[in-house]
């Protein structure tokens, strides 16, 4: 009796395992993500999620970061991977169109290509995972500027690179909102390029506030820029005078924020770690279901959540995961040991 | 000067020239063979002939750049506003284009400022020959590129792709092998003859060995620093063309890095930043040493900047392999 009960349990845990494995055998797909540069905490976010996603789906994953914040450098790693035939790439691009050709070759030789984070033409991908609307990003971050600086005054925004395409969908939203009556008074005396270098972006802070000597607010929607912009306020103990606020980490910021006296009240962002998870599931399921990327479509993905793939302003399509969250004062201290 | 007649400069010169560059050049065809050999067994992707031309026709756009820059080298001299005469270049080409100037002449215009471009650092340099031409074309480059980014902004330029014989100028293959490719060893074949078979380029190894010796023996110096200096610019106009091709957009922050990475290639190839040294083949298979053995690591998904520091690494190792055979003779450089 007792062999057979043994015998029938272990031919249980073989079946058990066979059903396992038939059910999610994806250990022959490669997923590729390509960020926009090395050393960047927000890109490297975006990848841990992606990372995690595909390994527990029982896929392989690659991360590639390019050798230089260029279109050409990551044309470099496309081409890399198409010739490992690789499953699905996302890509986080530096160029709006200069990955067409790159990118429409890996489609054409079957490999899944969505944008995420900093989108590429629509030719170029079958869907961009957006992690928040571009309008709702530009009014959050105009409403901002408008309350710290009590509705009037100069401010200056601290941008990435000149060529990062969310960056300039952000500011371009945000110049056709300053041009409603409620913004007359708000003042923007420049857009200056950090370049998503912390100490290119520390430079250009303090030549805004040699500059501009009546600047009230900072407003950098890049998490290098608004850290090193911060950073600056501190060091020169201009906290309250001139204020800082944008898109960052809490983990980099929680040091300027909080009680009291800060750099920045507060600032907003959404998960990069959601941000790569949700390209990992469109890419799993695009492979291994059916989405294809075009408008309408939607699907559940192992996270429980229903992605719903909407028009976006490019005339491609995205996935929108959500509106920007607010960091402040009262959160911030639960916020920063997650990212 | 030439009191022992076996210490003669030039008896001294001729005789490493050729037992050391020669073996030098066997060198790098050696480690050209051992690269490929290494990317064929640690990725059984590499052997694929489509996919290795993609990656090969990638690194030409810059490679071409390497062949003047080689001449300049040889010269004693330095262009460091390569990359930024690239992006001016493929900058008034996307601008022409886009203000309904037919693309053909567009190309035109392309090249002319390239040529400008190069012409004005040689005027600059031959003009005033105090000045350091690192010094003049570190200047230049940021000039060329503040042009092209006052011309542009944060803006790209592009749609080229929508002339399809543009289009075909990068792309076009016969069989595997893209004609860009078959140009570029074209080009190769003339730049090499003309260093090492013609007197024009015996000529600039002598100003790169001595100037003043070669101005005292009739060589027209400047004259011959000029026209490197415009052909130079030429090659960064013709570069541009590619590049647009290539990318069928442009912005003004394209081609950063091609100056040090033209440099680096020469001076792997065995050409002596010092002037009056080296050999144009080493610089060719250079390109490919370099350009092959990054997209061997890419391969096996090597981090990107790993792979730079790899090819630093044999940079200096293999740079320092013949000076530690070959001291330099006592001083004899003068400006």
């Amino acid at each position: 009796m007792r062999k057979l009960t043994a015998l029938i349990l272990a031919l249980m845990m073989v079946a058990g395992l066979a059903a396992v494995a038939q059910a999610a055998d994806l250990s022959g797909q490669t997923y590729a993500i390509i960020t926009k540069s090395a050393g960047n905490p927000y890109n490297e976010r975006e990848a841990s999620g992606f990372e995690e996603v595909i390994k527990a789906a029982g896929a392989n994953v690659i991360v590639k970061h390019p050798a230089q914040i260029t279109a050409e450098a990551q044309i470099t790693l496309i081409n890399e991977l198409v010739a490992q035939k690789v499953t699905g790439i996302a890509v986080a691009g530096n160029d709006f169109d200069a990955l067409e050709t790159a990118l429409k070759a890996a489609m054409a030789a079957g490999i899944k290509v969505v944008s995420l984070d900093s989108a590429v033409n629509p030719a170029s991908r079958l869907t961009h995972i957006n992690q928040a609307g571009v309008v709702e990003v530009a009014q959050a971050l105009v409403d901002a500027a408008y309350d710290l600086m009590g509705g009037e005054g100069e401010w200056a925004i601290l941008s990435a690179t000149a060529t990062a395409s969310n960056q300039n969908a952000w500011i371009a939203a945000m110049q056709e909102l300053l041009k409603d009556e409620k913004y007359a008074k708000l003042n923007l005396v420049e857009i200056a390029y950090g370049d998503d270098i912390y100490q290119t972006s520390v430079d250009e802070t303090q030549a805004l506030l040699q500059n501009y000597p009546n600047l009230k607010l900072i407003n950098a929607p890049t998490t290098v820029g608004i850290a090193a912009a911060s950073k600056v306020i501190t060091d020169n103990e201009l906290q309250g005078k001139v204020i800082v606020t944008g898109l960052g980490l809490p983990s980099e910021m929680a040091e300027f924020m909080g009680q009291g006296s800060v750099a920045c009240p507060y600032m907003f962002l959404w998960n990069p770690i959601d941000v790569g998870r949700t390209a990992a599931y469109a890419l799993l399921e695009m492979v291994n279901g059916e989405l294809t990327g075009a408008l309408g479509e939607s699907f559940t993905a192992a996270n429980g959540v229903t992605y719903i793939v909407t028009e976006a302003g490019d005339k491609g399509t995205e996935i929108i995961i959500g509106p920007p969250f607010e960091f402040n004062a009262d959160n911030i201290e639960d916020w920063k040991t997650v990212y | 000067m030439t009191a022992h007649p076996d210490r003669s400069i030039l008896a001294a010169r001729n005789k490493s020239l050729k037992s050391v560059f020669m073996r030098w050049e066997f060198l790098l065809l050696g480690l050209f063979l051992a690269i490929n050999i290494m990317n064929a067994v640690i990725s059984p992707y590499y052997l694929n002939a489509g996919n290795l031309f993609t990656a090969i026709n990638s690194f030409l756009v810059k490679g071409f750049i390497a062949m003047p820059m080689a001449y300049l080298l040889v010269l004693g001299d330095i262009d460091l506003s390569v990359g930024s005469t690239v992006a001016l270049s493929a900058t008034l080409l996307g601008v022409s284009y886009n203000a309904g100037v037919p693309m053909g002449l567009a190309i035109l215009i392309a090249l002319l400022c390239g040529t400008m471009c190069g012409l004005l650092n040689g005027l600059i340099l031959t003009r005033f020959t105090e000045l350091a031409p690192m010094i003049v074309t570190l200047g230049t480059m940021t000039l060329y590129r503040g042009i092209s980014e006052m011309i542009l902004g944060s803006q790209s330029t592009g749609s080229f792709h929508n002339v399809s014989w543009f289009y075909q100028i990068y792309y076009a293959r016969l069989g595997p092998v893209p004609y860009l490719f078959f140009f570029f060893c074209l080009l190769a074949l003339a730049f090499g003859f003309v260093l090492h078979k013609t007197i024009f380029g015996r000529q600039l190894f002598a100003i790169g060995s001595n100037r003043l010796t070669a101005k005292y023996s009739g060589v027209p110096v400047q004259r011959h620093r000029l026209i490197c200096y415009t052909l130079m610019g030429l090659v960064c106009g013709m570069s541009g063309v590619f590049y647009s091709s290539w990318m069928g957009t442009v912005r003004f922050d394209i081609a950063t890095g091609y100056e040090l990475e033209a440099i680096s290639v020469a001076v792997l190839g065995g050409i002596s930043t010092s002037g009056g040294k080296g050999t144009f083949p080493g610089a060719i298979i250079s390109i490919f040493i370099i350009g092959l053995l990054g997209y061997g690591l890419g391969l096996i998904n090597v981090n990107s900047q790993t792979i730079l520091m790899i090819i630093g690494l044999i940079l200096i190792a293999v740079v320092m392999a013949p000076n530690l055979k070959t001291r330099r003779k006592p001083g004899i450089k003068t400006s």
